[in-house]
């Protein structure tokens, strides 16, 4: 599966480019932390890496694998939580595995001790915390074993404990042998988790270096401008 | 007017053999039709919803218009269906309790896929991305997006009751109104009406209009502990 080549990628839904002419290569280890202003393209690429989205040319070798969707976990910025409990929330994602029963239980709750969630195994989903809908969402995506998880904001709307938390987690899935793929907008989470940051702007990758390199001496003028916030972006005000 | 009242509640505290029999057939009917409608058209409007195919926008038209099928116009249907020289004609069904469950299962049948498929298109637009991401295929989702708005459907299901309990067309046209065999409520107040048995009349709308309000009762009740259980 690993590297992953992607190579002038296009992705235009409508009349303007998403992505337009996106090249990049993950290789098959590590924390890899997509930055950009909003707009960028970060989740579409993303999403189409994971096969969320069409793309309109371009090209994405998986290494000659034919179904790698199978192999990769995504989960978003507000992860859908089942009218259930936590315990059958997880088993979704286990739903297109050939498991027998007793394994997924297995899986399923050795994730939810993992993420600190075993004594909520029976509760309601949708009754949880922010921070715990999160932690939820990350076990779902750990119980499929996947090769690639993708990542988009998962702490976007918390606060620092459940941020540290949900960065804990994200560590050890890693150390678990998944590829990791995140958007974030926290400079912060980016120096601490990201092994190489790729850089997205306009709708390319303009840049992709390690994550000291990059925040120390960043190679693209786009780059330097958006860590020192000078990055322009168009916005239009009506007065 | 107070003492027909008075008869019609003296009928039903009295548990009166007539109106039990009628109202167990119309239970009968109305629920088995309901049963069946539910479960071929609750999985047909899911599909319906988060299925992409060529004519599916007709498709969609069209089971929306039979919502509205007049049931005296569905009666006769069945009826040419059921009748010796209709191609069902040999299983002798006409005037019989199959042909009326046969006739309401047709009649809560659209109505039924057509809330359903709204519920559920509502649903599949809010969780589409992220069943997809957990690799579930069509069949998986329909099965998933069912059983999530479970509690919605209610709302479906009761509208289907509503509809064939309370329609008087098409069973009386299939069913043909026999005394003790295929009469229920609403074909027996429009007789005991007609014939001047105000109190019978009166007693038998009590009990479908009870009928449906327990029904509306329960089921909000089902819906409150639900929200407040799974939020």
């Amino acid at each position: 599966m690993f590297p992953i080549r992607v190579k002038d990628l296009v992705v235009m839904p409508k009349d303007r480019p998403i992505l337009n002419g996106v090249n990049l290569t993950l290789d098959g280890e590590g924390i890899s932390v997509i930055l950009g202003p909003n707009g960028a393209g970060k989740s579409v690429l993303m999403r189409t890496l994971a096969g969320l989205n069409e793309y309109h040319s371009g090209e994405i070798d998986w290494r000659g694998e034919q179904t790698p969707e199978q192999r990769i976990a995504f989960v978003f910025q507000h992860p859908m939580m089942l009218r259930s409990s936590v315990c059958h929330n997880v088993t979704l994602g286990l739903k297109s595995l050939p498991l027998s029963k007793a394994e997924k239980q297995q899986r399923v709750a050795e994730v939810l001790e993992q993420v600190g969630l075993a004594h909520r195994t029976n509760e309601s989903a949708r009754l949880l915390s922010g921070g715990e809908r999160q932690r939820l969402a990350l076990a779902r995506a750990w119980a499929t074993k996947p090769r690639l998880l993708m990542l988009d904001e998962p702490t976007a709307a918390l606060d620092p404990t459940a941020t540290e938390a949900v960065e804990h987690i994200i560590q050890k899935i890693n150390a678990d042998g998944t590829r990791i793929v995140m958007t974030t907008h926290n400079m912060g989470q980016a120096l601490r988790l990201a092994k190489e940051i790729i850089f997205v702007h306009d709708g390319q990758v303009r840049e992709q270096s390690p994550s000291t390199q990059f925040f120390e001496e960043p190679q693209s003028e786009e780059a330097r401008l958006f860590l020192k916030g000078e990055l322009p972006w168009q916005v239009e005000f009506n007065d | 007017m107070g003492d027909t009242l008075l008869q019609a509640l003296s009928l039903l505290t009295q548990l009166d053999p007539a109106i039990m029999s009628i109202v167990g057939l119309s239970l009968q009917v109305s629920l088995s039709a309901l049963v069946i409608g539910s479960l071929i058209g609750m999985p047909f409007g899911a599909l319906l919803a988060v299925a992409q195919f060529p004519g599916r926008t007709t498709l969609v038209v069209l089971v929306n218009s039979f919502m509205g099928m007049p049931s005296v116009v569905l009666g006769v249907l069945v009826y040419l269906m059921l009748s010796r020289s209709g191609p069902f004609g040999d299983y002798g069904l006409l005037f019989s309790p199959t042909a009326m469950i046969f006739a309401q299962t047709l009649l809560v049948l659209p109505l039924i896929a057509a809330l359903t498929r709204q519920i559920i298109e509502d649903t599949w637009k809010e969780y589409e991305l992220e069943l997809k991401a957990n690799h579930l295929s069509k069949r998986q989702s329909v099965m998933v997006l069912l059983y999530d708005c479970r509690f919605s459907l209610t709302v479906a299901v009761l509208a289907g009751l509503g509809r064939a309990i309370s329609e008087v067309g098409a069973v009386m046209i299939v069913g043909g109104n026999i005394e003790g065999f295929t009469r229920v409520m609403t074909t027996a107040i429009a007789l005991e009406t007609s014939k001047g048995d105000l109190p019978l009349s009166i007693a038998l709308g009590l009990v479908l209009i009870g009928i449906q309000i327990a029904l509306n009762w329960g089921t909000h009740g089902v819906r409150s502990w639900a929200m407040r259980r799974y939020g």
